[in-house]
C-alpha cells in the first residue's frame, strides 16, 4: 500500500506540551515538512525562542540552540557568519521578537543578515500567563490590561512587519494566517519561500503568522480560529508585505 | 636570532592574541577604554578571513558570542564595565550552556557612568558570578602587555578545555598603556573536539545547545555538573606570582596595574631592609589560596587595589587571617609607590 501521509522526519515522534487549538504545532510541523521537501535537514540549524516554543528542540529532529529571551537573532547571525553553507532559523513569538528583542530584530534585518525568521503572532504572552503583548489588540483584555488595552499609555499593536519592511536590507515580509485549512496551505508556502531565499542567498525573510491562543484569548480553539479571521486581521492585514 | 619584540598597547595586544589564538568571531561595541580593541579587530579580523561585526548592543554582542560559540567556534568579544554589566544576561546563558567564550573587561571607575579613568572595581562582578544562577568564570588578570597577550591565548585554551567563559580582566592603564612584546607561536593549544556543537545533524543524531533544564531533577543535576567542573578548576588552574615570601613579615597582595606599582614598593622596602614580600594573584577566579597558606608564615597582609577593598574578603578567606590592611583607591585615583611605601612603613613600626 503507498503511504501517502506520514510524519515528516524533521519532526520528532513526541507528544507535545501545547494547549488544545494552539497554533504553535501547526507551525513546527510546517517548518519540518518544509526541512524535508528542501532537503536540508542535516544542514538546518534552528534557533528557539523564550515562550511558549522554549523547548521546539525537544520537538524537531534537527541541531537546535536556545536563545535569550529576544536575542535569538544576535544568535542567528553569529551561527550563519561562521557557518554560510548551513541554513538558519529563528522561531519566536511577538514578545520575544517585537517587545524585548526589538533591536535585535532590526539591527539583525538591518544588516541584511541571510536569515529566515518565523514570526509566531498571537497577540498575547502565553507561557507567563496571558499578559499583553506588543501586537494585544486594543480594547483586548489581558493579565495586564484587565479593562483592555488603551493605545495611548499601553502602546497601539505594533507592526513590527511593516517597520522591518522599510529596511533596504530586508528582502521578503509575508503576513499569514491559521484560520482555516486553506490559509495553512497558504502559510506553509510562504514559509517556504523564506527558507528557499536563504537557500539562494537573498537576505532577510520574515513570515508573520496570525496565530490562535485559545487559552488565553479565553475562546474555544474554532472561535480562536475564527477571531484571528475577523479581528486580529482587521489590525494586521494579510499579504505579502514586501 | 631573538625573537622580534613589537611596540603595543594591552588593548591591541589582547585583540592580536586572540586572532592567534585562532578567534574565529569577534562582537564588540564601542566603550572607552577599550576602544582600540574593537578598532585593531575591525582591521585585522576579516584580513584574517574572520568574521568581525560591530553590535547593536552589548546585549546582542555577547549573544552573538554565544551563536558562535554553539557553532563551534573561537569566540570573543570585549567592553569596559558599564558595557560589562550589561553584559551579565548572555554570560549566565554561556555558563548555563557551557559554552567557551572569551570576554574582556577593561575596567573604569564605578558605580553607574562612572567615569573613564582606569579601576578594578568590577572584582566583585568577575569573580562572584554578575549575572544570575550558581556559575563561575575563569578570570585571568594580566600586569603588562605582554602577559595580556599571553593570557589570552591561555584563556582560549582553558575555555575550550573546561567549556566555560574566560574573563581577561585589565584596567585602563593596562589597556592603554604600550610596552615591547614578543609574539610567539601561531596556535593557542591543540584543537579540541566540539562534539556537541551545532553543524547540522549530518551522520548523527541532533545537538542542541541549551541552559534550561525543566524536568524533575534536571536543573539540578545540570549544576552539579558545573560544580565538579569548578572544583577541577579550582584545583588545577591557580596561578599567581610570588616575590619574597619566604621571610616576609608584611606581604602585599596586589593584581594588575596595582601589582606593578606595588612590586616598585616592595623593591624600595627590601632595600631599607624591610622583610616585606608580594603575592599577585593572576588567576582571581580560582583564586591562587594556596599562596597564602604555607605552614609556618606568620606574615601580615596588605591588599592594595584601584577599589575600595573588593578583594580584601579573598585574602582574609584564603590566609585565614581576620584581619586584612588595605590601601586602595577608585573613581580615579591610583595608589601611589610612595602611599604603599608610607603604609607599610608604619605598620612595621
Amino acid at each position: 500500500m503507498k503511504k501517502i501521509f506520514t510524519r515528516p522526519e524533521a519532526l520528532k515522534d513526541a507528544p507535545n506540551h501545547y494547549c488544545p487549538g494552539c497554533g504553535h504545532g501547526i507551525a513546527h510541523r510546517l517548518i519540518a515538512e518544509i526541512v524535508d521537501e528542501t532537503g536540508i535537514r542535516e544542514k538546518v540549524i534552528g534557533v528557539a525562542p523564550v515562550g511558549c516554543a522554549v523547548v521546539a528542540y525537544d520537538y524537531w529532529n534537527f541541531d537546535c540552540s536556545e536563545a535569550a529571551h529576544g536575542r535569538a537573532l544576535a544568535v542567528a547571525t553569529a551561527i550563519k557568519r561562521l557557518r554560510p553553507q548551513n541554513i538558519v532559523f529563528t522561531y519566536q513569538g511577538d514578545g520575544d521578537l517585537a517587545a524585548i528583542g526589538t533591536n535585535e530584530t532590526i539591527h539583525a534585518a538591518n544588516r541584511g543578515e541571510n536569515l529566515t525568521v518565523i514570526f509566531i503572532n498571537n497577540a498575547i504572552y502565553g507561557m507567563t500567563g496571558g499578559q499583553m503583548a506588543p501586537t494585544t489588540l486594543v480594547g483586548q483584555k489581558t493579565a495586564t490590561t484587565p479593562s483592555g488595552r488603551e493605545g495611548k499609555g499601553h502602546g497601539y499593536p505594533l507592526k513590527i512587519s511593516e517597520i522591518l519592511s522599510l529596511l533596504p536590507g530586508v528582502c521578503y515580509v509575508e503576513r499569514v494566517s491559521f484560520q482555516d485549512p486553506q490559509h495553512v496551505l497558504k502559510a506553509k508556502a510562504a514559509i517556504k519561500q523564506a527558507f528557499l531565499n536563504q537557500i539562494k542567498g537573498q537576505g532577510f525573510s520574515l513570515v508573520e503568522i496570525l496565530s490562535p491562543c485559545p487559552t488565553y484569548w479565553g475562546m474555544s480553539p474554532k472561535d480562536a480560529l475564527d477571531w484571528t479571521r475577523d479581528v486580529m486581521q482587521k489590525e494586521f492585514p494579510l499579504g505579502k508585505i514586501k | 636570532m631573538p625573537e622580534k619584540r613589537i611596540l603595543m598597547s594591552g588593548n591591541e595586544a589582547i585583540a592580536e592574541g586572540a586572532i592567534r589564538a585562532g578567534c574565529a568571531f569577534y562582537a564588540g561595541y564601542p566603550i572607552t577604554p577599550q576602544n582600540e580593541l574593537i578598532a585593531y579587530m575591525a582591521k585585522n579580523m576579516p584580513k584574517a578571513g574572520r568574521v568581525f561585526i560591530q553590535a547593536e548592543s552589548e546585549l546582542a554582542a555577547i549573544n552573538m558570542v554565544y551563536g558562535a560559540s554553539a557553532a563551534g567556534f573561537r569566540a570573543m568579544t570585549s567592553s569596559s564595565s558599564p558595557g560589562i554589566s550589561l553584559k551579565q544576561e548572555g554570560i549566565s546563558y554561556i555558563s548555563g550552556a557551557q559554552l567557551p567564550a572569551i570576554i574582556v573587561n577593561i575596567m573604569r571607575g564605578g558605580p553607574g557612568l562612572g567615569n573613564i579613568a582606569p579601576a578594578q572595581s568590577d572584582y566583585f562582578q568577575a569573580t562572584r558570578g554578575g549575572g544570575h544562577g550558581d556559575y563561575r568564570l575563569i578570570v585571568l588578570a594580566p600586569a603588562s602587555v605582554q602577559e595580556a597577550y599571553d593570557l589570552t591565548r591561555e584563556g582560549f585554551a582553558l575555555a575550550d578545555k573546561y567549556r566555560i567563559a574566560v574573563m581577561i580582566l585589565g584596567d585602563g592603564v593596562l589597556g592603554q598603556m604600550m610596552e615591547p612584546v614578543t609574539l610567539a607561536g601561531k596556535n593557542a593549544g591543540k584543537p579540541f573536539p566540539k562534539r556537541w556543537a551545532l553543524t547540522g545533524c549530518k551522520g548523527r543524531k541532533p545537538n542542541v545547545v541549551k541552559s534550561f533544564f525543566m524536568a524533575e531533577g534536571g536543573l539540578e543535576k545540570a549544576n552539579l555538573d558545573l560544580q565538579k567542573k569548578y572544583k577541577i578548576i579550582e584545583k588545577k588552574e591557580k596561578r599567581y606570582e610570588g616575590l619574597f615570601l619566604k621571610d616576609a613579615e608584611l606581604i602585599l597582595v596586589a593584581y594588575g596595574t596595582t601589582a606593578r606599582i606595588a612590586k616598585n614598593a616592595l623593591f624600595r622596602l627590601r632595600g631599607k631592609g624591610r622583610k616585606v614580600g608580594l603575592i599577585r594573584p593572576i588567576s582571581l577566579w580560582p583564586f591562587p589560596a594556596d599562596a597564602f597558606r604555607m605552614p609556618g608564615r606568620k606574615a601580615r597582609y596588605l591588599t592594595v587595589e584601584m577599589s575600595y577593598g573588593q578583594m580584601v574578603e579573598d585574602v582574609k578567606l584564603s590566609s585565614g587571617c581576620a584581619e586584612v590592611d588595605f590601601l586602595g583607591r577608585s573613581g580615579g585615583g591610583i595608589p601611589g609607590e610612595e602611599e604603599i611605601v608610607n603604609k607599610v612603613n608604619r605598620m612595621m613600626i
